[in-house]
């Protein structure tokens, strides 16, 4: 008996709050949709067991094991309060200029009427996010009054004083409480069909260290300074409400998202498309394909409503105002280069790439005119515009057409093979490292929009884990530029070395019977990354190539990651387009 | 590991010997008030360079003006660190800096002075800066860090020149360094102890590990504060290793080299002096024990034989390093250390009744008689169990009794229960709360209070989730089965024990953490400056006295167990 308790208190962790009956009737009324059928048809009696046998029982293992996998139990807290304590633990470390911009964004939300917001430019950091955030740093700014009023002024420009910083941080780190919701509402989503095992091979419990633990979340937020955790809370908890068939509360959750930070527009189309498709659509034919009469318009009148009643309360005070133009000018800003400062490992920095090789080659062997060459000095994307010297130059209604045309196969098969909840996370994984490979001025931080929703995937089949490790092993190795002190080094190669350890020796445990998870190429092309990383922080800054060529580091790292990149966004597009192939193939 | 790095800068307030401060305490005050009346002239260097050496002894945070109000005060406390880099001529900063400067001093003067004059005062090797007062092994790793300095940046090391030399390229050297030291010794000694541990479930393993990692009194020292402990920590680890699994030898190498890098280690010898002494009688001292008993013998003279080398030349150079490693004159205690001569010196001014001599002999009896009893138990029934346990129990007396000792040394005490973790989680893990509470003081003036809360939470969260602690307050749990039996006949309000401890616990808890509250947020009254670090100890102290008990009646109580193991055998 002894033992019992101990093992049901160790699983269930210090905290011990979920209660058994609770974690087994929130299973009956939800079941984790991802095998809905298959379970529905082979357990039927199963839940209804548990709810019969409540917290009461003696058989304390049993029930603890079930507790554990029915939804997540006392180690969730444990997880998510040690995250926070490790991010506390950052506080003094590097911030860069978003730093200042989000303590401008709170000086001029505090200071200036509505009216104001969109207009004021004294910092070069204006307000472009949309106005949900901005009302956001609105409501800080009543707190952060507290803690020092002079980050409150509009004219402090780069003021950080420790108060600042500490409550800036601290604002980080608070809000990203709802991150931590939405993470353990989608553990909820993954189906504990391995019920019984070790606590630590739980796809739940690794799916929730993948999600908390992440990397790139941690340096972007907690180190590099944004706001990106209660953000991807609510588009996880978006995602999670359709996984639980509340579509209608999932909907409002994106649309609200996309008031906040509307780079998610990238991810709209999945969302448009499965709701259309799946939520509007009440039926099916026989043969899996749209049966055009079950259209239901209360549906998708509700849905409108939604949409238009949010973007009503977000736009609403602006286009009274009359600024909309101006509103939208500034959120899309096309002045902008084609790449970031530093290039976001993706189709376009190959393009540069392979443009600066031409031209070198061609100089070398005298194809082309050195004189009409001169403006095009490699300057390593020091400078925001970037010309090309031997390819066309690209525009953004060229880079728009690319990322239009490389969504558009995923949002079809989303529409013709629907496969449910998954199916709509497949595309919307897509439809994100779309965007990234071919979007105009795309930050290496997107990253993380194809990344964390891929962790959902990568817990539940092999060949998903397979691409998350590569894509999440090159995409945080691409984060690497983002901290260039040298204080901050050993702790983002640590923090690295830890998740990737982590997230590999994980997934292989959890699909053990599959066989290895990567080929000897891919081992191969990820191995190789650590000789990379030593020669652009160690071996480089001693050489003497460091002042005539500074660029080169970055080029090599962004270029190399942009091979993995695509490469797993290939690996993704074929195995969804192939995979609903041989779906078919079993209907027919 | 992780929050080790990402702790602030390196302390620089806090001397770790003081040396002859104490006499020209006052004197300095007068001195440095002055120079701050007149600020214009006032510089770091100025001060350097007016006052000699042996007068700017002085740790400058008591120099800090109180000024900022309270509600700033906490903030300012937590930059602190963070400041440091940004501001170097820091108010507490320049007549001596810290354990840092002294890390970076030693490296100064192993590189650059032959070796026969490490110990002694030269007109190259001045003693009162930070002399070299570690045994010689630490004199080798200062060597050795001096040589990849010097490939990196001569500067760092150049004689002379260098004292007080702070840069972010340095500082980033130097924690890499105890890093890197972490990295080769003590960590892979946690992990092999915890592979070893004897009938425990994976999990159990890995979460002893995580705990015995996490200990947030050793992170803040050593990547806080700055020092080396966990190099002789891990060393003694090592030895317990190689004991617990019967390579007596090896163990005892290991042993030594702990005792040569740190003397402070001395806490640990008495247990492994009558383990090993138990096991040879056990064997029979005519037979097989004397030969063991050799073995030993040449083994610890040949290991300190080699690490004394160079300065076996002559018996002048042994005298002088044993003189720098036990200064006698430095008085019965240091600063506000949780031990029982520093809370009693709130009754009674010890310091001042007592001679010297008398105080040394009055500390040494304690200890000896607050030792005695685990070493005769130990020495009698020689069991890897009752070892452990005497390593707790003997190190606690040292750091409780014994002269002339550090708040740090603390973690002499800690590091052998934290090998009990897995065997008494609850009793461990409170002790470890304990430990790290009584350096509060000397974390809050190295600025490293967000990282003692942040360390301190996670160990508790840690130690929570993978022991569930709270569950393991039986008298069974806590080894107490055979003493509360034999005790409950006299004492029969006692038994509903385990809600006792438990509650205990909480009042304990709650009390360090509005401790630890008050002394970070609020300004002491006037009259009392350092009412919170006194009152830190006194209750530090408390506990320590509690679980000096505890641990000698776990230790003396333990007949069943060793019974059970001499018959398995």
């Amino acid at each position: 008996m002894r033992s019992d308790t101990s093992e049901r208190f160790s699983l269930a962790g210090g905290g011990y709050v979920m209660c058994p009956a609770i974690q087994a009737s929130a299973c009956v009324r939800r079941p984790p949709p991802f095998e809905r059928s298959r379970r529905a048809h082979r357990f039927p009696s199963a839940h209804a067991q548990w709810r019969l046998s409540g917290p009461v029982r003696a058989g304390g293992r049993d029930m603890a094991v079930a507790a554990a996998g029915g939804g997540s139990g006392g180690w969730f807290p444990a997880l998510a309060f040690g995250v926070s304590l490790l991010k506390c633990l950052l506080i003094p470390t590097y911030h860069s200029t978003d730093f200042e911009v989000h303590r401008n964004w709170l000086a001029i939300t505090h200071n200036l009427p509505v009216s104001q917001w969109y207009y004021e430019a004294t910092s070069e950091w204006t307000l472009d996010y949309p106005p949900f955030f901005a009302w956001f740093e609105c409501a800080l700014s009543h707190v952060a009054k507290y803690f020092d009023p002079e980050m409150l002024v509009i004219q402090n420009l780069y003021y950080a004083s420790y108060a600042t910083v500490l409550f800036q941080r601290l604002s980080v780190i608070l809000t990203d409480t709802l991150f931590i919701y939405a993470v353990r509402e989608c553990c909820r989503c993954v189906n504990g069909k391995r019920i019984g095992k070790d606590l630590l091979e739980k796809p739940m419990f690794v799916l929730a260290v993948l999600l908390l633990w992440n990397f790139g979340l941690l340096i972007v937020d907690h180190i590099h300074f944004q706001y990106n955790g209660f953000l991807f809370g609510l588009m996880l908890l978006s995602v999670a409400r359709l996984f639980q068939e509340r579509h209608l509360e999932g909907a409002a959750l994106f649309a609200v998202l996309l008031h906040f930070k509307h780079i998610y527009i990238y991810v709209a189309p999945a969302y448009g498309v499965y709701l259309l498709r799946s939520y509007c659509f009440t039926g099916n034919k026989a043969d899996g394909s749209l049966k055009w009469s079950s259209f239901s318009f209360l549906r998708i009148t509700l849905l409108g409503l939604i949409v238009c009643l949010v973007s009503a309360l977000s736009l609403g005070p602006f286009i009274v105002l009359g600024q909309l133009p101006q509103l939208i000018s500034r959120l899309f800003p096309f002045k902008r280069g084609l790449c970031h400062a530093y290039w976001a490992p993706n189709f376009w920095a190959l393009y540069n790439a392979v443009d600066k090789a031409l031209a070198v080659i061609g100089l070398k062997y005298k194809f082309l005119d050195p004189e009409k060459m001169q403006k095009a000095a490699m300057t390593g994307g020091l400078v925001q515009e970037f010309q090309h010297t031997v390819l066309p130059s690209v525009t953004p209604f060229a880079t728009l057409i690319c990322t239009v045309v490389s969504i558009l196969p995923s949002v079809f098969c989303l529409w013709f093979k629907p496969q449910g909840p998954r199916g709509f996370l497949q595309c919307l994984i897509l439809c994100a490292l779309s965007s990234f490979m071919f979007g105009w001025h795309v930050h290496e931080k997107a990253i993380l929009l194809a990344i964390l929703p891929l962790s959902l995937l990568s817990v539940q089949r092999a060949k998903y884990a397979s691409l998350y490790l590569i894509l999440t092993t090159t995409g945080h190795f691409s984060l690497f530029p983002l901290l260039f002190t040298a204080p901050e080094l050993p702790i983002k190669i640590l923090l690295m070395l830890l998740f990737t350890v982590y997230s590999f020796s994980s997934l292989r445990t959890l699909f053990r019977k599959n066989g290895p998870l990567l080929n000897w190429l891919e081992i191969l092309y990820l191995t190789a990354l650590v000789p990379l990383e030593i020669f652009c922080e160690i071996v480089f800054p001693l050489s003497p190539w460091k002042l005539k060529l500074p660029f080169i580091p970055l080029l090599l790292s962004s270029v190399y990651c942009a091979l993995g990149i695509t490469y797993a966004w290939l690996k993704l597009y074929v195995s969804v387009l192939t995979e609903s192939a041989t779906v078919r193939q079993k209907a027919e | 590991m992780l929050p080790s790095l990402t702790c602030p800068s390196p302390t620089a307030t806090e001397p770790r010997s003081g040396g002859p401060r104490l006499l020209h305490e006052n004197a300095l005050r007068d001195d440095l008030n002055k120079r701050r009346q007149t600020p214009a002239n006032y510089t770091p260097d100025a001060a350097r360079r007016l006052l000699p050496p042996y007068r700017t002894a002085q740790p400058g945070a008591r120099l800090r003006a109180r000024a900022p109000p309270p509600a700033r005060k906490w903030l300012e406390r937590g930059s602190g660190g963070s400041r440091c880099a940004l501001a170097p001529q820091g108010a507490g900063k320049p007549p001596m800096y810290g354990d840092y400067e002294a890390q970076r001093h030693w490296q100064e003067v192993t590189y650059n002075i032959p070796i026969k004059q490490w110990y002694f005062n030269t007109s190259d090797n001045n003693l009162q800066y930070w002399g070299l007062d570690y045994p010689p092994l630490t004199a080798y790793h200062s060597l050795l860090c001096a040589y990849v300095a010097n490939l990196i940046n001569p500067d760092w090391i150049a004689l002379h020149t260098s004292r007080g030399y702070e840069s972010q390229p340095h500082k980033l050297f130097m924690r890499a360094t105890v890093f890197i030291a972490d990295l080769l010794v003590y960590i892979p000694a946690v992990i092999m102890y915890c592979c070893y541990l004897k009938e425990t479930s994976t999990k159990k393993k890995v979460s002893t590990a995580l705990c015995v990692l996490l200990y947030p009194g050793l992170i803040l020292i050593d990547h806080g504060h700055f020092q080396y402990n966990s190099v002789s920590l891990g060393f003694a680890l090592w030895g317990v290793l190689f004991l617990s699994n019967n390579w007596d030898l090896l163990g005892s190498v290991a042993f030594c080299l702990a005792i040569n890098y740190k003397q402070m280690e001395l806490y640990h010898s008495l247990p492994f002096f009558c383990y090993l002494l138990g096991k040879c009688f056990k064997r029979g001292l005519t037979g097989k024990g004397l030969v063991l008993l050799i073995k030993i013998a040449v083994t610890v003279v040949a290991a300190f034989a080699m690490c004394w080398l160079p300065f076996c030349t002559e018996a002048e150079q042994i005298l002088q390093v044993l003189r720098r490693l036990f200064p006698i004159d430095r008085g019965l205690f240091e600063d506000k250390v949780a031990n029982v001569w520093c809370s009693l010196s709130v009754l009674i001014k010890i310091k001042n009744i007592l001679s010297p001599q008398t105080q040394l002999k009055l500390s040494f009896a304690f200890t000896f008689l607050s030792l005695l009893p685990a070493c005769i138990k130990l020495t009698l029934q020689p069991s890897l169990r009752g070892f452990k346990f005497a390593l707790v129990s003997c190190a606690l007396s040292f750091f409780l009794f014994s002269f002339q000792v550090h708040e740090k040394s603390v973690l002499l005490v800690s590091l052998p229960v934290c090998l009990i973790i897995n065997e008494i989680p609850f009793m461990a893990t409170w002790f470890l709360l304990v430990s790290t509470f009584s350096m509060l003081p000397l974390l809050l003036k190295d600025g490293l209070l967000l990282a003692y809360t942040g360390t301190t939470l996670a160990f508790l969260t840690v130690c929570t989730a993978s022991f569930s602690i709270f569950e393991k307050t039986s008298a069974e749990d806590l080894q107490l089965k055979s003493f509360s039996l034999s005790i409950w006949g006299y004492i029969p309000w006692l038994k509903p024990f385990p809600k006792f401890v438990k509650n205990l616990f909480l009042i304990s808890i709650t009390l360090m953490g509005v401790l630890s509250l008050m002394s970070a947020m609020l300004n002491p009254p006037q009259r009392l400056p350092d009412l919170f670090p006194i009152s830190v100890s006194v209750v530090s102290c408390l506990h320590f006295l509690f679980f000096l008990m505890y641990f000698n009646i776990v230790v003396l109580w333990d007949s069943r167990n060793s019974r059970n193991q001499k018959k398995t055998n």
